[in-house]
Order: structure tokens, then sequence, then C-alpha cells
């Protein structure tokens, strides 16, 4: 399903981040993306969502090529991809059903089936009864599953997350977490960057390390790995 | 893009007009006073144009045929007059007619002279282009047999070159005003799309095309340049009006030149004003959406 050929990332400051990456990923997978800070692991996410374009290397997501992909054809990409990030990236304006609505909106869905997915996606994560609140009267928690359900709501294939929760504490990580595995349960690859030890070696899945823009373990079933 | 996008893009870039009050005002204020400047210099041009044409209507060359001419020469006169590259018509006025209108103008005292007219015959001829009687004039006053050939002495020339000047400065200074008011409106823009820069942001992460989101900034220039066409609007047409209105009975007297109709040209000018309006608003608003949208 997704397919890293070769790929090499060189920021315009001239910091490698990808140093010739290989890597194949299946469908319903689920992969951690662990190593130490500035190892390359956003990197490696945001070149799936073409948020950033390799320098050489082919990125293939069912048989479309990332690398060569035309600017105008990136919007239809991502409709078939969920991101999710560690500081949510919620509208702070819209309520929790506007805000999930909001990913059907912008493609143009019918209000009618706006209406069906935000309801099961809500129930989904369970916060049907919190619909009509805002972001800042809910927790991190409870903030971090509206973005979950906002990355699921047009049933993507492929859920990205970068540190989904790096800024929760341990028991809403275990949380969200769970809410991880039921999506990946249903069949949608799930592909995460994160620190926490505890997670990758307690729910055990495919583990990628990555150091210094390389690939240095790949494991399925693996531990976390690092010290601290 | 379906019907429901576009009302709801018509909502957000309302919305965003109203939240922004000071920017608005601002380019709105400046779209006023470009488009009012637009309005009047158009009104202007438009109308001494109009005034041009019909003076130039009247601009005869008077070719004054020598006393020793006989009847073949001026004959042969007449021919080779209507053979010069750019005349359009010739009219033979015997002495005795140019003596009838000078007593037309000046009583029957000149009688006396029916016996011994001093005058000379004439030609009057006009110039296809009015803008070429200078030149065509040069041409008729090398033939043979005639004493001097005259035209409106200068007059037409500064009047043409009165438009010209104007037309250029005015030119000028209306693309300056432009230009500043598509500057305001680009920043009025590009305050609303840091606001939601945010929104931005996540509406590329789910799919939205740049059409998409591009639309609501764009609508909103729109509104920005049609708010600024209300005022000048307004104005040009009160004003034309009473222009019109207290002009045209004495220019009727006068019978030398007319205004142009007060309909349909200040229809003509309000459109204009109005299709200038809207095209800077969306110019304004796509440069700074351009810069924002890069990928
Ligand atoms: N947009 C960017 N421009 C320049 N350098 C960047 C950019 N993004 C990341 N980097 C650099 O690339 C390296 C990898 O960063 P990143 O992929 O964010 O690592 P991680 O997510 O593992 O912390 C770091 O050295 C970082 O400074
Ligand atoms: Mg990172």
């Amino acid at each position: 399903m997704i397919e890293m050929i070769n790929v090499y990332k060189k920021y315009p400051n001239g910091i490698v981040a990808a140093n010739g990456i290989d890597v194949e990923i299946k469908q319903g997978e689920f992969v951690y993306v662990v190593g130490p800070s500035g190892a390359g692991k956003s990197t490696f996410i945001k070149m799936m969502y073409r948020e950033e374009r390799p320098t050489t290397g082919d990125i293939l997501i069912n048989g479309v090529n990332l690398a060569t992909l035309k600017a105008n054809k990136v919007p239809y990409l991502r409709r078939q991809i969920g991101v999710v990030f560690q500081d949510f990236k919620l509208l702070p304006r819209l309520n929790v059903y506007e805000n999930v609505a909001f990913a059907l909106e912008v493609i143009e869905e019918s209000p009618k089936v706006i209406r069906k997915r935000v309801m099961e996606v809500l129930e989904l994560v369970g916060l049907k009864h919190k619909a009509r609140m805002f972001p800042t009267e809910l927790s991190g928690g409870e903030q971090q599953r509206v973005s979950i359900a906002r990355s699921i709501v047009n049933t993507p294939k492929l859920v990205i997350a970068d540190e989904p929760t790096g800024n929760l504490d341990p028991e809403t990580s275990w949380e969200i977490m769970n809410i991880f595995e039921e999506i990946n349960a249903r069949g949608t690859t799930i592909i995460m960057a994160t620190h926490n030890r505890e997670i990758v070696n307690t729910m055990r899945h495919r583990v990628i390390a990555v150091e210094g823009g390389l690939i240095t373990r790949d494991e399925y079933g693996g531990e976390y790995g690092y010290e601290g | 893009m379906k019907g429901r996008t576009i009302g709801r893009h018509f909502r957000d870039s309302l919305k965003s007009i109203s939240r922004n009050g000071w920017m608005t005002f601002a380019s709105v204020s400046a779209v006023t006073v470009t488009l009012l400047l637009v309005g009047v210099f158009v009104m202007i041009m438009m109308n001494l144009n109009k005034v041009a044409d019909d003076l130039e209507r009247d601009v005869e060359i008077k070719v004054i045929v020598d006393l020793t001419a006989d009847e073949a020469s001026i004959t042969k006169l007449e021919e080779e007059i209507k053979k010069v590259s750019g005349v359009a018509e010739v009219v033979y006025s015997p002495k005795e007619d140019e003596l009838n209108k000078l007593m037309l103008d000046f009583g029957d005292d000149l009688r006396l002279f029916e016996q011994q007219n001093p005058l000379h015959n004439v030609f009057y001829a006009k110039a296809v282009n009015p803008q070429e009687t200078a030149a065509v004039a040069e041409k008729i006053n090398k033939l043979d047999n005639t004493f001097e050939v005259k035209y409106g002495e200068g007059k037409i020339e500064k009047l043409f070159s009165f438009l010209n000047t104007s037309r250029n400065v005015g030119i000028v200074l209306i693309l300056a005003l432009l230009f500043t008011a598509m500057f305001l409106i680009s920043n009025t823009i590009r305050i609303t799309i840091v606001a939601r820069r945010r929104d931005i942001e996540i509406m590329k992460l789910v799919g939205a095309t740049n059409w998409f989101i591009r639309i609501p900034f764009i609508l909103e220039g729109m509104w920005l340049g049609i708010l600024g066409a209300i005022l000048p609007i307004t104005l040009v047409t009160v004003l034309y009006y009473n222009i019109h209105k207290v002009l045209e009975p004495k220019l009727a007297q006068g019978n030398l030149f007319e205004l142009l109709d007060f309909s349909p040209f200040i229809y003509q000018v309000n459109g204009l004003i109005l299709l200038m309006g809207v095209l800077i608003g969306i110019w304004g608003s796509f440069m700074s959406v351009r810069k924002f949208l890069r990928v």
C-alpha cells in the first residue's frame, strides 16, 4: 500500500532529514515510528501526505507516486488520508460537531452524508454528548478525540499521527490509543510517530526506529528501545 | 462548485468584511476616491471629445482664389482640390455669394460694392479626418491660382493638444490611484488570511482544493470594490444630472456644441465605475492570496 524507495530529503537549510529510506507498509498495519528528537520522524510522516516532497526517491501510495504528484492533485490525495497532530489543530470558533463536519464540507459532501458520518465518528470517539461544546470547553484528551474523529470522518484507508499523545497525561494517552486500536481493528492503516515508550512496549505493533534520517531498526512487535 | 458551497463562501466573505472594520474602511475609502476620480475624469473626457467632434465638424478650409484666375483655371483648381488626398468635399462659392454672406452680417450698406465686387472667389473644403486639416490645407496651398488658404488658425491644434495632454495626465493619475487602491485591498485581504491561517491549514489537510480556499477571499475583495463604487456612482450621477440641467439650455442657444445626453451616457460611466471596482477588488485579493496559497 505504501512504499518508500530510496527516499532522500534535504531541507533548503542543508539538513538531511531522510537519508535513503526504503520501507514498505501494508494495508491494515499499525506502525510506530520512534527515534530521538530531530531524528526525522516528522519528516518521514510529512512526506506521506505531501506536506514535504522528497528531494530524490519515490513514495508510492496505492500506486500513486507522491514524488511526482502534481500540486493540484494533492487535495485528492489528502482526502484519502487522515492526519492527527500533537496540537489537535481544531478551529476554536467552531463547536465539536462543526469541527468534524468541516472536513466534509470543504470537500463538498452533501449535508445528509455529513450529518450521518459526523454522528457516527463522534459516537466512535465517545463524544456524541458533547457535540455542541466548543474546543475551549474540552479537556486535552477530548480535543484530541475530536481531531481523530475529524481525521477519520471521510473514511480514509490510512491515518497518520505525529505524536498524538505528546500533550496528554498518561491515562488520557491510553484512552486515545484505544481509539486508534479500534480504528486499526476496522482495517485502517495507522502510522504513528511517538515518544511514548510505555505505549509502544505495551500495545505491541511494528516499530520502525529512525535515527539521523535512516531506518535503524524495523521489527514486528518490537520494543521502544531507547533510554529515557 | 455546488450551490450551498457558494452560499457558504458568500457568508464567509461578508462576515470577514464586517470583522475587519478599519481595514475595510480604509480600502473602501481608497477605492471610493479612485473611482470617483475615474468617474469625473471619464465624464469630462467623453464630453470634451464630444465638444471636439462638434467643433471639428465645422472646421473648414477656406481656399481663396487668385483674382487673376479665369473660369477655366477655377474649374481646373476645383478638380485639383478634389484630387488632393484627404479632402472630403469641396464647395464653390463665387465672389457674389461671398458678398451676400457679408451683407447678411454687416447690412445692406455693402450693397454699393455690388457693382465693383472686391472679394475673391472661394472654395470651401473639408478634410476627411479633421485632425489632418492643417496638412490638407498645406497641400492645397501648393496648387496654382490659390491666393490664400485659411482654416481654424491654430485653435483646432490647441484643442487637440489640450485633449491629449489632459487625457495623459488623467490616465497617469488614475493608474497611480488604482495601484494604491489595489495595494490597500490586498493588505486588507492579507489580514483576513492571517486571521484565518488555521482554517486554511486545516482546509488543506483535509483536502480542500486551492480554489475552494481562494474563493471567499476573492469574494471579499469583490465586496470591497463594490462598496467603494457606491459613493462614486451616486455622486457622478447627481453631478452630471445637474451640470446637464444647467448647461444644456445655454449650450443649445450657442448652437456650437452640446453635452452628451444624460442617458445612456451616465449608465455607461456607472457601469465602468462598477466594473473597475470589482476588477481592482478581485485583483487586489488575488495578489495576496497567491502568496499565501503556495502548497
Ligand atoms: N522545514 C524544515 N526546514 C529545515 N529543517 C527542518 C525542517 N523540518 C525539520 N527540519 C530538520 O530536519 C531534522 C529532522 O526533523 P524532524 O523530521 O522534525 O524530526 P523529529 O520529528 O524526529 O523530531 C531536524 O534536524 C530538523 O531541524
Ligand atoms: Mg517531530
